[in-house]
C-alpha cells in the first residue's frame, strides 16, 4: 500500500557541523537510499539506534521533512517524487501521526484536541457538529478517555496523554498511521501494557501503521515486520522471528537481543550441517540458512538463552564447553552468568531458579540448531 | 530589562526547626546580617513611596487632593498628556513586539542566514543608552537636517516627510530601542515551545494559516501578553525619548511632564507628585497584570518528556530575501545610529555629508570633551556609582535571596515582595520620591553622590534579586548541609560554600547592574547637583545647550566604555556559564 523508493535525505555541512562532532565533513546522509513497502493491515517497524535515520524516514512519509530524492506513494497516490517535483504538504496527506512528545495542545480540552483534525477539514468534507461529537466520542471511548472529554489536556497523566495522542490520530480514520516512538515516555510497567493495547487496537481496527522505535523488545512484540536500520540504510527486513533468529549481519544480531559472538573457520558444509572451528574447539551447527564454503571465516552468534548451564556434566555429546563462572547477574525474570571458557567469555541466560556462585566450574552445552552463522563484516 | 521575565525562583522545603532555631539567636553574626539585609531592603523600597504618597496627598491643612486638582484639572491639558502617554506607550510596545516577535521566529524557527546579527542587534539596548539612541535619530530624522530627509527623500521625492519630533517619531525610536528586549523574550518563548505541537496540527490536516491562528498564536499568547505589558510599562516610564524628542514641540507624556513641572518656578512639588502617583498606578497595574498572567501561563506547560530537537523551517527560495531583511534591520537599527553618532562627533556643526563637510572633519569635539574638567568628574562619578550600586545590591540580594529561597523564616514572602517592589517605580518617580525624603530628613545626603547611590540601589534591587535567587535556587541543598555537617558555622557556610557556588549568577547580576547604572538618567536627572554630574547627565546638558556635536563625541566615548563593559561581561559569562553548568 505504501511504497518507498530509494529515499535520500542529507543535511548540509553547516548544520552537520553543529549537529555532532562526528568528524564527518560535507553533507551528512540522514537517510541513504531507503526502499521498502508496507502492505495493508501491517504494523511495519523501523528499528535502529538513535541517529540511524528511522525518524527522518518517518517524517519524510509524514511530509514534515523534504527528502532530496526518491519516491513515496500511498495507495496509488504519489506523495513525494523527487524527479517529478511532487511534494504533497503534510496537511494534505491525510495521515495520522503520534509524536514522541505526544504534542498535546495544552490550550485545548481533551475533546477539542481530538476534534481538531475534523474541525480543520475543508468545508465540503467537514462533518456536521453532531457527527463530529459522535465520532470524537467514539474514539474517546475506544481509548478509554470518555470520562475526561471536558478536561484541560494538561490535566491528564502520561498514559492518558499517550492515549489522547492516539485518539487524535485515529479520529479521521487515516489509511496510514505513523507512530514515532509513542511509548518511550512511559514508565516500564505502563509501556508493557500499552504495547498490547496498541497491538489490540491495530488488529481490531485493521490499521496500517509505521512504527518507529529503538527498543528491540517493543519491535519484536508488536510488529508484523521489522526493518532494522543503521546509518541511514535498511540492513534487514523480515518478520520479528526471522530477524531475531537469522540476523543477516553482526549489527542486526547485536542490536536485536544480546548475543555471544565467536570468530570461527568453516571446516565442512553438508546441506544445512556446518562444522566450524573456534579458538576453544569445534562447534556443529544444524539448519544454517547460509552455507559458506569450507575454509571461510565467519562469525558464530549464540543467544545467551540458547546456552544451557549446569554444574554436572550433561550427557549430550555435541557442542560442549567447560568453564568457570566469572560473574552472575540477577535480572528478575532470569539469571545471567558470564562464563570464562578459555579465551572466550560466554553469557548464558537461565531461569531464576538456577544460580551458580562465582568461581564454580560449570559445563555449557549449546543446541546445534540454535547457533547462527553471521557473515564477517 | 530582559531579566524581568525570568520566572521567580523556586522555594525549597527544609528543616524548619533548625533554621528557626538558628534564627532565634539573633545576636549572632548571621542574625545581624539577616536583620540588616531586611532593614535595608525595607528602607530602600518603602520609605520613598511613603514620602511620595504623604507629600502628594497633604496640603496646607492635612489630607487634600489639591495637588491632583492642580495637576489634572482645568488648564493643565492633562487629557492630551495622558492621551499622548498612552499612544506613545501602546505604539512603542506594538512596534517592539511585532518586530521582536518576527525576528524571534526567524531566528529560532527558520534557517535564515546571518543569525549572528540577531545576537549583535539584541545588545543594542545595553550598549546604546536610550538618550544616545534618541540623539542619533535626531541626526537621522530631523525635519530639516536629518540625513533620512536630506539624503533620501529630498533628492528622490523633493519632500522631507520624516519628522522625529512627533509622536510618531518618538514611538519609532522607543519601539526600535525596545525591540531587542521583545526579541529576547519571544525567542525564549519560541524555544520553549515544542515544534511538534505545530507539526501535529499539520498532520491533522490544518493549513499553515490555520496552524498559526489556532495553535501557534494561542500557545504564545501568555508570552505575548506579558511581553506586551512589559514593553508598555517600559515605554511609559521612559524619560529619555520623550525628553529629547517630545519637549521640542510640546508633546508631553507623564515623565516629561514631571520633569517640566520641576523645571518651572516656583516648583510645584505637589502636582509633580500627583503626576508621579498617576504614572506609578498605571505602571503598577501593568506589572501586576504581567506577573499574574505569567503565573497563569505555567498551566500551559505540557509534559514533553524527552528534549525535542527543533527543526528549522526551510525557507527555500525566500531565504535570500529574509536574509536581506535581516541585514536591512541590522543596518537601520544598529549601523546607521552608531555611524551617524561617529560622523556627527567629527563635525563642527551638524550637516549632511558633502565634500565640504568631509573636509572639515576633525577630532575637535573629542579635544573639547577631554578639556572639560567636568567630563572626568562625570566619568569618575559614573564609575563609582556603577561599581558601588552593583556591589551593594548584590551583597544585599545574595543574603536576602538565601533567606527567601533557602529558609522558611516567617515573613520571607513579604521580604521577597519588598525586594521586587521597586520594579513598579519609574526612575523619574523614584527620583522625585527620594528628593521628597532627603529634602525633609536632616541627613547630609541630599546633594551628595550618596543619594544617587541610594536611588540606583533601589532601582536595581529587583534585578539583583532575580540573578541571586536564580543562582541560589539551582544549587543543591545538600551542598550547604554537608558543609554544616563538616562543622562549618552559618557564616562560614555562606561565605565558603554558598557564595562561591552562586558566584556565577551573582557576578552576572553584578555586571548587569554595573552596566545599567553606568548610564542611568531618569532618576539622576532629578537628584544630581553641580559637581555630582554623571556621564548621562552631561550628555543631557549638551542636548539642552544645543551642543549636538559635542554630545555625539561624548556619546561615542560612552558607547565605547559600555561595549568594553559588555564584552568583559560576556567573557566572564562564558566562563561562569560553564561553571554554573558543572555545579548544578
Amino acid at each position: 500500500m505504501l511504497t518507498i523508493d530509494s529515499l535520500v535525505k542529507t543535511y548540509d555541512a553547516e548544520r552537520a557541523r553543529r549537529r555532532a562532532r562526528t568528524g564527518q565533513a560535507g553533507r551528512v546522509h540522514a537517510v541513504d537510499g531507503v526502499s521498502f513497502e508496507v502492505t495493508e493491515g501491517e504494523l511495519f517497524t523501523l528499528l535502529g539506534p538513535s541517529g540511524c535515520g528511522k525518524t527522518t524516514t518517518l517524517r519524510a512519509v509524514a511530509g514534515l521533512e523534504r527528502p532530496d530524492s526518491g519516491r513515496i506513494s500511498l495507495a496509488g497516490r504519489v506523495l513525494f517524487d523527487g524527479a517529478a517535483k511532487v511534494n504533497v504538504p503534510a496537511n494534505r496527506r491525510d495521515l495520522g501521526m503520534v509524536f514522541q512528545s505526544y504534542a498535546i495542545w495544552p490550550h485545548l480540552t481533551v475533546f477539542k484536541n481530538v476534534s481538531f483534525p475534523l474541525d480543520v477539514l475543508p468545508r465540503g468534507r467537514r462533518p456536521r457538529r453532531h457527527q463530529i461529537e459522535e465520532r470524537v466520542g467514539k474514539v474517546l471511548e475506544l481509548t478509554e478517555l470518555g470520562a475526561y472529554a471536558q478536561r484541560p489536556a494538561t490535566k491528564l497523566s502520561g498514559g492518558q496523554q499517550q492515549r489522547l495522542a492516539l485518539a487524535r490520530a485515529l479520529v479521521t480514520q487515516p489509511v496510514l498511521m505513523l507512530l514515532d516512538e509513542p511509548l518511550s515516555n512511559l514508565d516500564a510497567k505502563l509501556r508493557e501494557s500499552m504495547r498490547f493495547e496498541l497491538k489490540r487496537l491495530q488488529r481490531e481496527l485493521g490499521l496500517t501503521a509505521i512504527y518507529v522505535t529503538h527498543d528491540q523488545s517493543e519491535a519484536l512484540v508488536m510488529s508484523s515486520r521489522i526493518a532494522v536500520m543503521n546509518e541511514g540504510r535498511i540492513v534487514q527486513v523480515g518478520k520479528p522471528r526471522e530477524v531475531y533468529t537469522n540476523p543477516s549481519t553482526r549489527f542486526v544480531a547485536e542490536f536485536v537481543g544480546t548475543s555471544n559472538f565467536v570468530r570461527a573457520t568453516v571446516v565442512s558444509t553438508q546441506g544445512g550441517q556446518v562444522t566450524v572451528d573456534t579458538v576453544e574447539g569445534r562447534l556443529s551447527i544444524h539448519g544454517a540458512l547460509s552455507a559458506p564454503p569450507a575454509g571461510s571465516e565467519v562469525l558464530v552468534s549464540i543467544r545467551p538463552e540458547c546456552v544451557d548451564i549446569s554444574v554436572d556434566k550433561p550427557d549430550a555429546a555435541a557442542n560442549q564447553w567447560a568453564g568457570v563462572v566469572a560473574n552472575r547477574a540477577f535480572m528478575g525474570d532470569s539469571v545471567d552468568h558470564v562464563v570464562s571458557v578459555g579465551k572466550l567469555e560466554i553469557r548464558t541466560r537461565a531461569n531464576p531458579t538456577v544460580s551458580i556462585p562465582q568461581g564454580t566450574g560449570v559445563h555449557l552445552s549449546i543446541d546445534p540448531a540454535k547457533i547462527m552463522i553471521v557473515p564477517l563484516d | 530589562m530582559a531579566a524581568t521575565n525570568v520566572p521567580a525562583h523556586t522555594g525549597r522545603a527544609g528543616p524548619v526547626a533548625a533554621v528557626a532555631g538558628r534564627l532565634r539567636r539573633l545576636g549572632t553574626g548571621q542574625g545581624l546580617l539577616v536583620t540588616g539585609a531586611v532593614v535595608i531592603v525595607g528602607y530602600l523600597a518603602v520609605v520613598p513611596l511613603v514620602y511620595l504618597l504623604h507629600d502628594t496627598f497633604t496640603g496646607n491643612s492635612g489630607f487634600s487632593l489639591h495637588a491632583f486638582a492642580r495637576a489634572y484639572g482645568g488648564t493643565s491639558q492633562s487629557g492630551t498628556m495622558m492621551l499622548n502617554s498612552l499612544r506613545f506607550a501602546f505604539g512603542s510596545a506594538a512596534l517592539a513586539l511585532v518586530v521582536g516577535t518576527c525576528l524571534a521566529y526567524v531566528q529560532v524557527r527558520t534557517d535564515a542566514p546571518f543569525k549572528g546579527l540577531f545576537f549583535a542587534a539584541s545588545l543594542v539596548p545595553l550598549i546604546i543608552p536610550a538618550i544616545l539612541y534618541a540623539a542619533a535619530w535626531i541626526f537621522l530624522g530631523d525635519p530639516t537636517i536629518g540625513l533620512v530627509n536630506t539624503l533620501f527623500f529630498k533628492p528622490l521625492f523633493g519632500v522631507s516627510p520624516v519628522n522625529v519630533f512627533s509622536i510618531w517619531g518618538m514611538t519609532w525610536v522607543q519601539g526600535l530601542h525596545l525591540a531587542p528586549v521583545a526579541f529576547l523574550l519571544m525567542a525564549a518563548a519560541f524555544r520553549a515551545m515544542d515544534p511538534s505541537l505545530e507539526e501535529s496540527a499539520a498532520m491533522s490536516g490544518a493549513a499553515r494559516r490555520t496552524i498559526l491562528r489556532r495553535i501557534t498564536v494561542p500557545l504564545l499568547r501568555p508570552a505575548l501578553i506579558s511581553a506586551a505589558l512589559l514593553m508598555f510599562v517600559q515605554s511609559l516610564e521612559s524619560f529619555e525619548v520623550p525628553g529629547l524628542l517630545g519637549l521640542q514641540n510640546g508633546i508631553y507624556v507623564f515623565t516629561s511632564r514631571i520633569y517640566f513641572v520641576l523645571r518651572q518656578f516656583p516648583i510645584d512639588y505637589g502636582s509633580a507628585g500627583a503626576y508621579a502617583v498617576g504614572l506609578l498606578a498605571i505602571a503598577a497595574v501593568g506589572v501586576l497584570l504581567s506577573g499574574w498572567l505569567s503565573r497563569n501561563a505555567r498551566n500551559f506547560q505540557t509534559v514533553t518528556g524527552k528534549a525535542f530537537r527543533p527543526r528549522p523551517v526551510e525557507l527555500g527560495r525566500a531565504r535570500p530575501w529574509v536574509g536581506a531583511v535581516v541585514i536591512g534591520y541590522f543596518v537601520l537599527t544598529v549601523v546607521l545610529p552608531v555611524a551617524v553618532l561617529v560622523y556627527a562627533s567629527l563635525l563642527k556643526f551638524y550637516q549632511a555629508p558633502s565634500v565640504n563637510a568631509l573636509r572639515t572633519l576633525s577630532l575637535d569635539n573629542y579635544r573639547k570633551v577631554l578639556h572639560t574638567p567636568l567630563a572626568f568628574t562625570a566619568l569618575k562619578n559614573s564609575l563609582i556609582l556603577g561599581l558601588g550600586s552593583a556591589t551593594v545590591v548584590m551583597l544585599i540580594t545574595s543574603v536576602v535571596s538565601w533567606l527567601v529561597v533557602r529558609t522558611r523564616v516567617p515573613g520571607r514572602r513579604l521580604i521577597d515582595t519588598l525586594a521586587f517592589l521597586p520594579i513598579v517605580i519609574p526612575g523619574l518617580v523614584l527620583g522625585l520620591a527620594l528628593s521628597f525624603v532627603y529634602l525633609r530628613v536632616s541627613l547630609p545626603i541630599y546633594g551628595t553622590l550618596l543619594i544617587l547611590l541610594i536611588s540606583y540601589c533601589t532601582r536595581y534591587l529587583p534585578y539583583g534579586m532575580r540573578y541571586a535567587s536564580a543562582a541560589m535556587g539551582q544549587m543543591s541543598r545538600e551542598l550547604e548541609e554537608s558543609a554544616q555537617v563538616c562543622g562549618a558555622s552559618w557564616f562560614q557556610t555562606f561565605r565558603r560554600v554558598l557564595v562561591p557556588l552562586a558566584s556565577g549568577g551573582i557576578l552576572a547580576g553584578w555586571v548587569y547592574i554595573l552596566v545599567v547604572s553606568f548610564r542611568e538618567l531618569s532618576s539622576t536627572i532629578l537628584l544630581y547637583s553641580p559637581g555630582k554630574e554623571v556621564l548621562s547627565v552631561l550628555i543631557w546638558e549638551q542636548f539642552e545647550n544645543g551642543q549636538f556635536t559635542v554630545l555625539a563625541a561624548l556619546g561615542v566615548c560612552m558607547v565605547a566604555i559600555l561595549v568594553t563593559l559588555v564584552f568583559i561581561a560576556y567573557r566572564l559569562g562564558a566562563r561562569v556559564g560553564l561553571q554554573a553548568g558543572s555545579t548544578s
